[in-house]
C-alpha cells in the first residue's frame, strides 16, 4: 500500500478524470431530505456535511432486482439468454464510507461460499470503491465494535481522509486503486507524514464482539427476542438499508411469450420468508424473525462464513419506523 | 469468464406424465442437450429446483432412483403457482430444472443393514428414490420394511410401485390409510403412520429407519422409533424448508447453523438435535 498527497485542486482534477474516462461514478447526493448514492458527473453534486447515507452502497454488487436470464417461449421450445457479464459498466464508487466498503466481503462470502455467483462476481470485478474515512459519527454509530474502525481499509482500493486544508491523505490499496490513480497520476503528491488518526472521529467501542458471540450461541431459547421485538412491524427496513444482508427471492416477469427470471431484494423479517405452501411456517412470529436476524448476522455467519453479518453502519436503527436500535439490544444481550 | 450462471437451468422435455392421487403427478424428463445429459449425475437424496417458464422454480427431491439411468422424476401437488404451471404441462413440452443440490443418504454405510421406510401423504417422493436404489441393489442390504400412509386410498402415490413391492418376497411392504380413508375393498392398514408403526415394530436391531413426512407425522414417528430400541444415529429423515437458490445463498433455509438445501435435506436424528425443532 502506498500512501500520497492530494490537493483540494487535484481531487477536482481527478475526479474529472474519473468522469471523463467513461466510468459510471456514484456518490452521495443531496436528494430531497435524504442522502443517496447517485449518479453523479461533477464533484459539485457530491454531498458534503453528512453521516450516513440512507442506503447502503451494496446495490452497486448486487442490485434491488437483477435479471438472472431471460427466456423465450415459442412452439413448446423454450429458448434462453443467459446473463451477460460484459452487459456491466465500470463503475467508481466516490465517498463510500468504511463501513459500506467492508460491507462487500460479507457480501461476497454468502453468495460465494457455495458455489462462485457469476453475477455478484462480475459487479464486483466492475467496481472501484474510493472511500472516505469518517470525521463524523452519530449514536447509533458503532463500526469499533463490530472489527471495523472510522479508517478501516477492508473494501477500499483507494481511501481519503480529508484534510483541513481541502486537500486529502489518499492510501491506495489495491491494484484497482492503483489503476484510478493512473488517470491522474501528476496530482498524487508526496505524503507529508499526516497523522491520519488526529482526523478520523473517536469511536469508543460498545461492546465485545466475541461476548455477544458466546452469549447468542445459548441464547436460542431466551425470552429477550419477544422482549425486543415486540414492537417489530416486520417492515423489513432493516434488511433493505442494510450493507451485508442478501436474502433473496426469485421472481418471474413474464410478457406474453417472453419472460424473465428476476433475483430480488427480501428480507427475513418477513412473514412470507419462510411460509410453506402447505401452511405451516417455521418462523411464524415476529420474535422469530428477529432473533433469525441477530443470530443470522452474529453468530452463524461467524461460524459458517468466518465474517460478521455487520459492519456497525447503524443504518437499520436509523431507519427503524418504531425505533428498535440494534445497538441497544445486542448491548443488552452482551451485558446479559 | 468462464464461472457458470448457478441459476440458469438446464431445459427439460416432459416425457411422460403420470396421475398418482387427486392433484398430483410424477414427470419423467430427459435433458434436451445430449452433452448435460451426458455430464448429469446424482445420488439418492438430492433435489432440485423445478421451473415452469412464466410461474417460476419450486423445489422437489428427485424421485427417481440413481441406478435408472437417462431421466430424472418429479412428483408434485398442484398447490401453488409454479406447482400449478407444472400441472397444467403436457407430455413433449418443455420445463427447467437446476440440479442436484444437497446432500446424499449414505446408502454405502448402510451395507449390510436391515432398512425401515416409513413415509406419510407426498412424503413418499423423497423416499422412492433412495428406495429404489436400495431394491436395485438388493444383496447389499437385509430386510427392507416400507411403511406408508395417506389420508385415504385415494391419496395414496404410486399405486402400481405400492403393489409391486407388496408382490415382492424381499420387501415387507405395509400400507396404511388413516382411519375413515379406506374403502370397502381395503385390504391393507386403517390406523395412524406412528400406530403402525408401533404395531409393525421392526427390531432396531442392525437397522436405519428412514423417515419422511409432514411434521406432525414426524413428531409422533420419532418417539414411537425411540420405544423400539433406534438410537438417533438410526433414525434419518429429509426436510424440505422452503427454499429458492437451493444452493445456500437466498437464505430462506437456514435453521440455526444449518442450511437445509447445503447440509441437507439428509439428516440423521442425531444431527436434528443440533438444530433448533421449531424451525423445520
Amino acid at each position: 500500500m502506498e500512501t500520497k498527497y492530494i490537493s483540494k485542486s487535484g481531487i477536482e482534477q481527478w475526479f474529472k478524470s474519473i468522469v471523463d474516462s467513461g466510468k459510471r461514478v456514484y456518490a452521495p447526493v443531496n436528494s430531497r431530505d435524504q442522502i443517496e448514492f447517485k449518479r453523479v458527473k461533477n464533484l459539485s453534486e457530491v454531498a458534503d456535511e453528512y453521516v450516513q447515507t440512507t442506503q447502503s452502497i451494496k446495490a452497486s454488487v448486487y442490485p434491488k432486482a437483477e435479471v438472472l436470464f431471460s427466456y423465450e417461449k415459442e412452439h413448446g421450445k423454450v429458448h434462453l439468454t443467459d446473463f451477460n457479464p460484459d452487459s456491466i459498466p465500470e463503475t467508481v464508487l466516490w465517498k463510500v464510507h468504511p463501513c459500506d466498503a467492508a460491507g462487500f466481503k460479507p457480501l461476497s462470502a454468502i453468495f460465494n461460499w457455495d458455489s462462485p455467483d457469476k453475477l455478484h462476481n462480475a459487479h464486483v470485478q466492475k467496481t472501484s470503491v474510493i472511500s472516505f474515512s469518517c470525521a463524523m459519527a452519530d449514536e447509533s454509530c458503532f463500526c469499533t465494535s463490530v472489527n471495523g474502525s472510522p479508517g478501516n481499509l477492508a473494501g477500499s482500493d483507494i481511501q481519503l481522509t480529508m484534510l483541513p486544508d481541502g486537500g486529502a491523505i489518499a492510501e491506495i490499496v489495491t491494484p484497482k486503486g492503483e489503476a484510478l490513480v493512473a488517470l491522474s497520476p501528476t496530482v498524487f503528491e508526496a505524503d507529508k507524514g499526516e497523522d491520519k488518526t488526529k482526523y478520523l472521529v473517536d469511536l469508543p467501542a460498545r461492546f465485545s464482539l466475541e461476548e455477544v458471540n458466546a452469549k447468542l450461541n445459548k441464547a436460542f431459547n431466551s425470552t429477550v427476542w419477544k422482549e425486543q421485538s415486540e414492537r417489530c412491524i416486520g417492515c423489513g427496513a432493516c434488511a433493505f438499508v442494510c450493507p451485508t444482508c442478501a436474502c433473496f427471492d426469485i421472481q418471474e416477469d413474464v410478457h406474453g411469450s417472453t419472460g424473465r427470471r428476476i433475483r430480488c431484494w427480501d428480507a427475513c423479517g418477513f412473514g412470507l420468508f419462510t411460509l410453506h405452501t402447505s401452511g405451516h411456517n417455521p418462523r411464524e412470529h415476529q420474535s422469530q424473525r428477529w432473533r433469525q436476524r441477530l443470530l443470522h448476522k452474529f453468530s452463524y455467519m461467524p461460524a459458517r462464513l468466518n465474517v460478521v453479518g455487520c459492519t456497525g453502519c447503524g443504518r437499520c436503527s436509523r431507519a427503524c419506523p418504531v425505533d428498535m436500535n440494534i445497538l441497544e439490544h445486542i448491548t443488552s444481550i452482551a451485558e446479559q | 469468464m468462464s464461472e457458470k450462471n448457478t441459476y440458469l437451468p438446464y431445459l427439460m422435455t416432459i416425457d411422460k406424465v403420470t396421475k398418482e392421487a387427486p392433484g398430483v403427478k410424477t414427470f419423467r424428463l430427459k435433458f434436451q442437450d445430449e452433452a448435460e445429459a451426458e455430464a448429469f449425475e446424482f445420488k439418492a437424496g438430492q433435489f432440485g429446483e423445478y421451473s415452469a417458464f412464466g410461474e417460476g422454480e419450486s423445489t422437489f427431491c428427485i424421485a427417481s432412483s440413481p441406478t435408472r439411468k437417462g431421466y430424472i422424476e418429479c412428483t408434485f401437488r398442484d398447490t401453488g403457482r409454479v406447482t400449478s404451471g407444472l400441472s397444467s404441462l403436457e407430455e413433449g413440452s418443455t420445463m427447467g430444472f437446476r440440479g442436484p443440490y444437497g446432500n446424499v443418504f449414505p446408502l454405502d454405510e448402510w451395507k449390510g443393514k436391515n432398512l425401515v421406510f416409513i413415509a406419510g401423504g407426498i412424503a413418499l417422493p423423497p423416499m422412492r428414490c433412495v428406495i429404489w436404489n436400495a431394491l436395485d441393489l438388493r444383496e447389499n442390504f437385509k430386510d427392507i420394511t416400507i411403511i406408508y400412509g395417506a389420508k385415504s386410498v385415494n391419496d395414496l402415490v404410486y399405486k402400481s410401485e405400492l403393489k409391486e413391492w407388496s408382490e415382492r418376497p424381499d420387501v415387507n411392504m405395509v400400507t396404511t390409510v388413516d382411519p375413515g380413508g379406506e374403502t370397502s375393498d381395503w385390504k391393507g392398514e386403517i390406523g395412524f403412520v406412528p400406530t403402525i408403526v408401533d404395531k409393525v415394530a421392526p427390531s432396531a436391531e442392525n437397522t436405519i429407519a428412514i423417515v419422511c413426512g409432514p411434521p406432525i407425522m414426524i413428531k409422533f414417528t420419532f418417539p414411537v422409533l425411540e420405544k423400539l430400541g433406534f438410537r438417533d444415529d438410526q433414525v434419518y429423515t429429509t426436510l424440505e424448508n422452503r427454499m429458492k437458490c437451493g444452493v445456500g445463498k437466498c437464505g430462506r433455509c437456514n435453521v440455526g447453523k444449518l442450511y437445509i438445501c447445503k447440509d441437507g435435506p439428509v439428516f440423521s436424528k442425531e444431527e436434528l438435535n443440533l438444530i433448533p425443532a421449531e424451525e423445520y
